[in-house]
């Protein structure tokens, strides 16, 4: 394909691929007949009382309530993931102790495992401990390090460290935890922050496990939230509707638009690299 | 997957040996690995165990589970209509939208590889989608451009292939990581020996990547056996019409969760292991025919 068609290429094949997204944002804007009776990207009539309508209460509760608990959620389990898995990580990646290599076979096996095989017995593991309804259950399983996936992505990074590093590191009598503060997590920052930002997104995302465990009102997330719009038949709450959504995945369109390198190399990577 | 974990593991254990001369205890590793311990004892493999127990009893959370032998897995397979609703709701899903997003995702890598400035934007433009595919926003999206569709058994189970192949942006930065680490001598080699592009890409670039395509076809197909939230937006939770959109996490989540059939539900998430651990063998067996590792004699 020559030169002057390439560029042309690629954008007619973005366009249908964006249109959804572009959509959202324009629809959040229209009235809720409009939504029903029109695919058209703009407004007829511009209006903002979609946006209003989300200062009222949404089950008892005032949307912004949803955007805290959905960050607290997500920021948690980032700084969590980061914590645990850096940790795990090391060992993995530096450490000699016996049972090495069947761990990390465990840990590797563990990424192709379904979230939906372990939820009902963790569920009932919760339940007993008393934490349905609270952010624990969705919290607790990245403080022990159970996304293995960014086990596996910072194991992969610590191995590019010049072992030499950790090495004169010990000869001047640094121990394995100074090594570790000191010299390999600065060293693989990109690594954390890859881990950081998926996390995040990712829990922001997350529908399933946050259906299972939270309830009450006060408690929603933004996916929650975004449910109770579900059953309405009402073309009127299909406003209010787009202006969540549109509104719920503004954090991670910044997210992107400020990692986008960092975070589709990561991704990229996370397979190949050896 | 094997050329990735193989290599440097080896090179792991060559070089970690003089460390014990500085005379650290081993055990030094377990307090790293110890939130990860406790993770994979009571969050994992317990739990997986536990699921196995689960699997043979009648339990609805409040009251302690009650031993029924294989109760469940006996009406799972021979007396639940619904069951067998979800199963093949699922497997056309995944027969379906895997290979369709792999094409996609493999034709747009090839599309856009080549040195420009733009690649880098191309990239990550063609990848966001597979950050926002699984959230509800969009799947409300979905639901509010395709709602002519999700009335009709065929086309709702189609707007939902059509969602999973429109995030083929992840599968597509790891062919075109994959696509750059081709030798361009290759293609030289067989530009000069006169083949066209249809040749070069049967013979060069489909060997060449088979490891990639490969890891891509086995990491999708499991994650296309997990889908759930566009099936519960798109259906509102029911899996309708006629069970068209009943994937099976979205039949596990009712049995469990909504009814609270948990020793039933757990009956089905071992089968659900054991189909996934079962596709998983099959296809690393047929790699042998087809995968391609460089440096080893063909």
């Amino acid at each position: 394909m020559s030169r002057r068609l390439w560029h042309p290429a690629v954008i007619l094949l973005l366009i249908p691929l964006l249109y959804p997204i572009v959509w959202l944002a324009f629809a959040s804007f229209k009235s809720g007949s409009e939504i029903v009776q029109s695919l058209a990207l703009l407004p007829e009539e511009w209006i903002l009382d979609n946006y209003r309508a989300l200062g009222d209460d949404l089950a008892g509760v005032s949307a912004g309530r949803f955007f805290v608990n959905s960050t607290i959620v997500a920021a948690s389990c980032a700084i969590a993931n980061v914590a645990s898995c850096s940790l795990a990580a090391y060992a993995f990646a530096r450490l000699r102790f016996r049972l090495r290599a069947p761990l990390f076979a465990f840990t590797l096996a563990t990424i192709m495992l379904p979230v939906h095989i372990v939820t009902i017995p963790q569920y009932s593991l919760f339940q007993r401990l008393g934490m349905v309804d609270t952010f624990w259950p969705l919290i607790l399983p990245k403080l022990l390090a159970t996304d293995a996936f960014f086990i596996f992505l910072m194991v992969q990074f610590m191995r590019t460290i010049p072992r030499e590093l950790d090495e004169a590191a010990r000869l001047d009598g640094c121990g394995s935890i100074r090594i570790f503060g000191s010299v390999v997590l600065p060293l693989v920052r990109p690594a954390l922050v890859t881990t950081a930002i998926f996390t995040f997104i990712w829990t922001w995302n997350d529908f399933f496990t946050q259906l299972i465990y939270l309830s009450s009102p006060e408690k929603l997330t933004l996916p929650l939230a975004l449910r109770l719009f579900i059953d309405t038949t009402d073309h009127n709450a299909f406003g209010p509707m787009l202006a969540l959504s549109a509104l719920a995945i503004v954090p991670i369109l910044l997210f992107f638009a400020a990692f986008q390198r960092l975070l589709v190399e990561g991704f990229a990577t996370s397979g190949l690299k050896g | 997957m094997t050329t990735v974990l193989e290599r440097p593991r080896a090179k792991t254990e060559t070089r970690s040996k003089p460390l014990r001369r500085y005379g650290e205890r081993p055990s030094i590793a377990y307090l790293f690995l110890s939130p990860w311990v406790v993770g994979a004892v009571f969050l994992t493999a317990g739990p997986m165990v536990w699921l196995l127990y689960l699997s043979f009893t009648e339990y609805d959370l409040f009251t302690a589970p009650r031993w029924v032998g294989m109760d469940n897995y006996v009406r799972m397979l021979t007396v639940d209509p619904h069951f067998w609703n979800a199963v093949g709701a699922t497997t056309k899903f995944v027969v379906i939208s895997v290979p369709a997003q792999l094409i996609a995702a493999l034709g747009v890598a090839m599309l856009i590889n080549r040195r420009s400035r733009a690649q880098g934007f191309y990239r990550s433009a063609f990848y966001a989608p597979s950050l926002l595919g699984a959230s509800v926003s969009v799947a409300l999206v979905w639901r509010v451009i395709f709602h002519d569709w999700i009335g009709h058994p065929d086309r709702a189970l189609l707007a939902l292939v059509l969602l999973a192949v429109w995030q083929f942006g992840a599968p597509m930065v790891i062919f075109l990581a994959g696509l750059q680490q081709i030798p361009q001598e290759y293609y030289d080699a067989a530009a000069v020996d006169g083949a066209g592009p249809w040749r070069t890409f049967l013979r060069i670039t489909v060997p060449m990547l088979s490891p990639v395509i490969f890891f891509n076809l086995v990491l999708d197909t499991i994650r296309a056996f997990q889908v759930f939230t566009g099936a519960y937006v798109v259906s509102n939770g029911t899996g309708g019409p006629s069970d068209a959109t009943l994937f099976y996490t979205l039949y596990l989540y009712e049995k469990g969760f909504v009814e609270f059939k948990m020793g039933y539900a757990s009956a089905m998430s071992w089968f659900l292991l054991l189909v996934i651990a079962l596709i998983t063998a099959l296809l690393f067996r047929t790699a042998k025919g087809w995968v391609f590792y460089s440096g080893e004699e063909s």
